[in-house]
C-alpha cells in the first residue's frame, strides 16, 4: 500500500493495545499513545480483546477466525493499526490472511487490513519517518530483539536508532540478542521446565552484558526476562521500549512495588 | 516404524536431558554450528538467490516426482545397477537382508545414513548375524555406546571428549592398557586404523545419498571423513538406501544444491568429499564394487506429496534447524525421542510415526522463526508445526486442560465488550493484592509460569477501562 | 502390485495426475534435456590467471597446498621435495594415466608402484579430470588411469592439475564430463575432493585425516 497517496492527515491510527498491555501494563499503551501523537497521528483505541494468537497457535482454527472477522470490523476506520508488540503486529499483518485462505471474500479483506498493521517503533520509523524522540533514561541498557517482530517483521535497527537518541542511556551489547528468551505464549507454560533453561540462559546473558536496564519491543518476552530475572535475585530492571522512547522510564519497572496510588 | 519412539514421553525425556550434568557439557558445541554458517553465507554473496534456485529445483522435481523417479530407474538400470523399491521398512529391510544373505555377506561397512535409522538397519543386520559396522567417526562412537544420533550431520554431538576414551579403551581391548589418548588426534588415529581393516574385509558397503540424479542414475554422498566413500568403493557389493525426496533433476540442479548444503551445515563451502557414483565397476576398471543396488524408499513420502506437509520434502538433511534452535540447544537430539530432531524432526515426525505418537514436538516450540531464517531450503517449519496442532486439535488430540483453557478464554476474547468489564474488575483486584512486591512468587491457576518465574503484579484498571474513562467514552 | 508400481500409483494420486499429461512429460523433457544451470557465483568467474588464482586461494583456504610447476617433467622433482621436506617415504603409488607414466620419475629417488591401493601405500598422485576455482575443488574420474582407491586410502595424496583444466564452476566440470562422456553418461564415478580429510565428530574439533589422505598436495602444471 502506498501510504503516501492513500492517507491524508491528520493519519489515523488505531492502537492495537495487545492483550498483555491492556491487562497487566496500561503504561505501556500510554506510552505508544504519546509517540504517535507527537509524531502528529490520531490515535483512536476501537474496543478490542486480542489478535486471537493463543488460539492460533493452539491449533484452533474456528476461534482465531471468529476473533480475526472483529478484530479487522473494529478498526476498518483506521488508516494504520499500530501495536506495541511484534509478536501481535506479526499476527495481525502476516498471519491473518493466511487464515482465509478457503473464504476468498475475507482473504481479501484481510490482506488489505494486514497491509496497514505495523509494530510500533518500526512504523514510527520506517512509516513516519522519525528520527528522533525527545526522552531522558539515566542508565545502562541492553535491548533483546523479540523473535516475531525480528524475523517476521524486520524490526531490528528501528529501535537501536531511536534508544541512541535517548539522553543519558547508554546501551551494551548484549550477546544472542536475537535468541528466543523461551516465552513462546502458552509455551512457557505447557513445557515450563524447557522454557525455564531456555530464558535462565538468557538472564545470564543479560547479566554479563552489564546492563542495569533491559529493554525489548514484547510484553509477553519481557514479563518471562523479568520474572525470571527476579527469581533469581538480579537487579536488572525490565521496561518495554515504549516506554523508554516516551520518557516515562520513571515509572516502576514490570514487576516492581508500585510508588504511589493506582491510577 | 522399526524404532520405538519415546517421543510420548517427550517431557520426560526433557527433564532427564536438563537434568544430565554430562550432556549439558557437551550440548554447548552445538551451537558452534551458528558462527560459522553466518561466515560462509556472507562469504558468498549469490547465498540467498542459490536458496530460492534451490527451493525452485526441489518444488519442481517433487511436482514431477512420479516422471524422474521413472527416468531415474532407467538411468540406473543402463548403467548396470539395479532399483527396488519399497513402500515401507519391511520392505527396504527384506531386500537388504536377501542382498546380504544370497552373497554370504557377513559384514556391511556403512557410511552415515540417516535412511539407515529411520528403518532400524543395524539392529536387523545384527538379528541376521551379519555385523553392521558404523563408519563414521560420529556414528562408530555411538555405535560402541549402543546409542542412537543425537544430530542429522553431528551424530556424536552429545559425547565429550572424555566419553570417547572411556569408549576406547572399553572397546579396543586388544590395544595397550597403557597407550596415549589424551588428544583428540590419537583418538582419530585409533579409529582409523581399527576401521581401515574394517571397511578392507567388509562384503557389502550401504550409503545413504544425498542426492539422486535422474538425468545420469547417479547417487551423491557428500563426506568430510571420506568414509562414505570407502564404503562405497572397497567392497564387492554397493548399496544406496534412499528415500524418494532425494531425487533431483540434473546434475547442474545438484550444483546449486551442494552450494546451500554444506554452508547451511558445517559452514563449509563444499565438503570435503563429493562423491558421485553411477553404476558398478566398468570393463578395465582396477576398483570400485562389482553390484551396484538402489534401494528407493517411500515409507509414508509419497502421502506427504500435494499436501500441507509437502514443503517438508524439500529438506536436505543439513541440520541448520537445529543448529540454530533454542529447544534443541537446551535438551539436545535424544529428547525428541525418535530418529530426527530439531525442527525438521518436529515436522517429520508426525509424519512419518503418526501424530499420535509424535505429536509432542510440534508443540514444543516457541515459533521463534530461527529455523526457517536459516532453511536453505525455505521450508516454513513453524507454519508446518502450527499445521500439525491444527490437526490434533480438530482430531480432539489437544490435552483437555489446554483445550479447556483455549476454549474458556476464546469466549471472553470474542465479546470484546464483557472481555473489558471482566478483566477491568480482574486486574484491579490483582493490582491490590500484589501492589506491595509488585510481582506474584505463586498465584493459583498460574503455577506452570510462577514455578519457575515470578509474574509482574497488573498496574491495576486496564488500558481500555483507563482510556475510555479518560476520554469520556461511555462504557 | 508391484512396490514399484504402487508407490507410482501413490506419488500419482498425491499429485492428482496420472502420469500422462502432456505438459508434464514435457516440462522433465525438456529440463533433462537442456539441464539449465541456476545461479552461479562470481566467484569462480574471471581472466584465466584469475580462475588460477581463485583456485589456489581457496584450495589453501580448505587446508591443501598448493605448488606450480612450469611442466609436467617438473612434477616428480616437486612431490619428491614435498615428501623429503616433511619427512615421509620415498615411495609413490599411480595409476595407468600416461599424463603420470610419461614423467621421469627414474629422474628422482621415489620408489613407484602402480594400480590400485591395498590400503598400505602410504603416498599416491592422482591426474585430475579438472579443477574448480569457486571452491578449490579437485575432480577425479574413476577408472584404471586413475583408480579411486588412491583418493582415498594413502595417508598423503598428490595431484596434478593441467592449468588448462581449471574451470570457474562445477557446472563447467558437468560440461566437461558430458563432453567426454556423452549426455546423460557418466564415469563409474566422480570424486569431487575439496581439502584434506577431517573430522570434527569429537567436540566439534576439526581433525585432518580422518578416513582419507592427512595431506592434499595440489601440483598445478603450465602457468598461463
Amino acid at each position: 500500500m502506498a501510504e503516501s497517496e492513500a492517507v491524508k492527515p491528520p493519519i489515523r491510527v488505531g492502537l492495537f493495545v495487545t492483550c498483555l498491555v491492556d491487562l497487566l501494563r496500561p503504561s505501556v499503551g500510554f506510552a505508544a499513545v504519546k509517540l504517535l501523537e507527537d509524531a502528529g497521528c490520531k490515535v483512536i483505541v476501537p474496543s478490542q480483546s486480542c489478535c486471537g494468537q493463543p488460539a492460533f497457535n493452539s491449533g484452533d482454527r474456528p476461534s482465531t477466525q471468529a476473533i480475526a472477522r472483529r478484530t479487522i470490523d473494529a478498526f476498518a476506520g483506521c488508516d494504520y493499526v499500530v501495536a506495541p508488540s511484534g509478536s501481535c503486529a506479526g499476527m495481525l499483518a502476516k498471519h491473518y490472511p493466511e487464515l482465509f485462505v478457503d473464504e476468498p471474500e475475507m482473504a481479501i479483506k484481510a490482506t488489505a487490513f494486514a497491509a496497514k498493521c505495523f509494530e510500533l517503533v518500526s512504523f514510527l520509523v520506517d512509516r513516519l519517518g522519525v528520527k528522533r524522540v525527545s526522552a531522558r533514561y539515566e542508565g545502562v541498557a541492553a535491548y533483546h530483539d523479540s523473535c516475531s517482530g525480528l524475523r517476521e517483521l524486520g524490526v531490528r535497527d528501528q529501535p537501536r536508532t531511536l534508544l541512541a537518541g535517548v539522553e543519558g542511556l547508554r546501551m551494551v551489547e548484549l550477546a544472542e540478542s536475537d535468541v528466543c528468551c523461551g516465552f513462546g505464549g502458552t509455551f512457557a507454560v505447557k513445557y515450563g521446565e524447557l522454557s525455564d533453561a531456555i530464558v535462565t540462559r538468557k538472564s545470564a546473558k543479560i547479566d554479563a552484558s552489564g546492563a542495569d536496564t533491559l529493554i525489548a519491543g514484547d510484553l509477553g518476552c519481557l514479563l518471562n526476562m523479568a520474572g525470571k530475572m527476579q527469581r533469581e535475585g538480579r537487579a536488572v530492571k525490565a521496561r518495554h521500549v515504549a516506554e523508554v522512547l516516551a520518557g516515562m522510564g520513571d515509572d516502576p519497572a514490570i514487576g516492581e512495588p508500585d510508588a504511589g496510588a493506582a491510577s | 516404524m522399526s524404532l520405538a519412539a519415546t517421543t510420548p514421553h517427550f517431557k520426560d525425556n526433557v527433564h532427564e536431558a536438563l537434568t544430565d550434568a554430562r550432556l549439558q557439557r557437551a550440548l554447548p558445541h552445538a551451537r558452534n554450528f551458528i558462527a560459522t554458517r553466518a561466515a560462509a553465507a556472507a562469504r558468498l554473496p549469490e547465498f540467498e538467490a542459490l536458496r530460492d534456485s534451490a527451493r525452485a529445483i526441489k518444488d519442481h522435481t517433487l511436482a514431477h516426482l512420479d516422471l524422474y523417479l521413472e527416468t531415474y530407474e532407467r538411468k540406473v538400470t543402463q548403467s548396470g545397477g539395479h532399483v527396488h523399491w519399497a513402500r515401507d521398512t519391511g520392505e527396504a529391510l527384506a531386500v537388504i537382508l536377501d542382498l546380504c544373505k544370497a552373497r554370504g555377506a557377513k559384514s556391511v561397512a556403512k557410511g552415515k545414513s540417516m535412511v539407515s535409522e529411520e528403518i532400524g538397519l543395524n539392529a536387523a543386520l545384527e538379528g541376521a548375524g551379519i555385523a553392521a559396522v558404523e563408519t563414521d567417526l560420529g556414528e562408530y562412537i555411538i555405535q560402541l555406546r549402543g546409542e542412537a544420533p543425537s544430530h542429522i550431520i553431528a551424530p556424536a554431538i552429545h559425547v565429550t571428549r572424555d566419553d570417547v576414551e572411556a569408549d576406547f579403551r572399553r572397546f579396543h581391548r586388544e590395544l595397550p592398557a597403557d597407550r596415549d589418548l589424551t588428544q583428540p588426534e590419537q583418538l582419530l588415529a585409533e579409529a582409523r586404523a581399527i576401521l581401515r581393516d574394517k571397511f578392507l574385509s567388509a562384503d557389502i558397503g550401504l550409503t545413504g545419498a544425498n542426492f539422486l540424479i535422474a538425468e545420469t542414475g547417479t547417487s551423491i554422498i557428500v563426506t568430510n571423513e571420506g568414509n562414505g566413500d570407502l564404503a562405497q568403493t572397497l567392497p564387492k557389493v554397493h548399496v544406496v538406501l534412499a528415500s524418494l525426496d532425494k531425487l533431483v533433476p540434473t546434475l547442474n540442479d545438484a550444483a546449486q544444491l551442494l552450494r546451500v548444503l554444506a554452508r547451511s551445515a558445517t559452514g563449509q563451502d563444499l565438503s570435503v568429499y563429493t562423491t558421485l557414483s553411477t553404476g558398478p565397476r566398468r570393463p578395465g576398471d582396477p576398483d570400485g564394487p562389482e553390484e551396484y543396488h538402489v534401494v528407493l524408499l517411500d515409507n509414508g513420502r509419497s502421502a506427504m506429496l500435494g499436501g500441507q506437509f509437502a514443503d517438508m520434502l524439500r529438506c536436505i538433511r543439513c541440520g541448520a534447524c537445529m543448529n540454530h534452535c533454542p529447544v534443541y540447544h537446551a535438551v539436545g537430539g535424544h529428547a525428541y525421542g525418535w530418529v530426527y530432531p530439531g525442527p525438521m524432526g518436529a515436522v517429520l515426525t508426525p509424519s512419518l510415526i503418526g501424530v499420535e505418537q509424535g505429536g509432542q514436538l510440534p508443540n514444543a516450540s516457541t515459533f521463534c522463526g530461527r529455523c526457517e531464517a536459516v532453511c536453505p531450503m525455505r521450508i516454513p517449519l513453524p507454519n508446518l508445526m502450527r499445521h500439525w496442532r491444527e490437526r490434533e486439535f480438530e482430531r480432539h488430540l489437544t490435552p483437555a486442560v489446554v483445550r479447556g483453557g483455549i476454549g474458556f478464554w476464546a469466549f471472553f476474547a470474542k465479546r470484546p465488550g464483557l472481555y473489558r468489564f471482566a478483566t477491568d474488575l480482574a486486574m484491579r483486584a490483582l493490582h491490590l493484592i500484589g501492589r506491595s512486591r509488585g510481582r506474584f512468587a505463586w498465584l493459583p491457576f498460574a503455577g506452570g509460569w510462577t514455578r519457575y518465574r515470578d509474574l509482574a503484579a497488573p498496574q491495576g484498571a486496564t488500558f481500555q477501562a483507563r482510556w475510555r474513562a479518560k476520554s469520556g467514552a461511555v462504557r | 502390485m508391484s512396490a514399484r508400481d504402487d508407490i507410482l500409483a501413490l506419488v500419482r494420486a498425491s499429485l492428482h495426475v496420472s502420469g500422462a499429461e502432456a505438459p508434464r512429460r514435457a516440462a522433465v523433457a525438456s529440463r533433462l534435456a537442456e539441464a539449465p544451470v541456476g545461479v552461479v557465483p562470481q566467484r569462480g568467474q574471471g581472466t584465466r590467471s584469475q580462475i588460477l588464482a581463485t583456485f589456489k586461494a581457496e584450495a589453501e583456504r580448505v587446508r591443501a597446498t598448493v605448488a606450480e610447476v612450469a611442466s609436467a617433467a617438473d612434477a616428480p622433482a616437486e612431490i619428491a621435495r614435498f615428501l623429503r621436506e616433511n619427512n615421509l617415504p620415498a615411495t609413490l603409488r599411480h595409476g595407468s594415466d600416461p599424463r603420470l607414466a610419461s614423467l621421469p620419475w627414474s629422474a628422482t629417488a621415489l620408489e613407484i608402484s602402480h594400480g590400485p591401493s591395498d590400503g598400505d601405500d602410504v603416498n599416491a598422485v592422482s591426474a585430475a579430470f579438472a579443477a574448480i576455482a569457486e571452491t578449490g575443488t579437485l575432480a577425479l574420474v574413476s577408472g584404471s588411469d586413475n583408480p579411486t582407491t588412491l583418493n582415498f586410502l594413502p595417508e598423503n595424496h598428490f595431484v596434478l592439475v593441467f592449468a588448462e583444466d581449471v574451470v570457474g564452476d562445477m557446472e563447467s566440470v558437468v560440461a566437461r564430463l558430458k563432453a567426454t562422456y556423452g549426455q546423460g553418461a557418466m564415469p563409474r564415478a566422480v570424486n569431487f575432493v575439496t581439502g584434506p580429510s577431517r573430522s570434527a565428530d569429537i567436540e566439534q574439533t576439526i581433525l585432518l585425516g580422518a578416513h582419507g589422505p592427512r595431506r592434499l598436495h595440489i601440483v598445478v602444471v603450465g602457468q598461463p
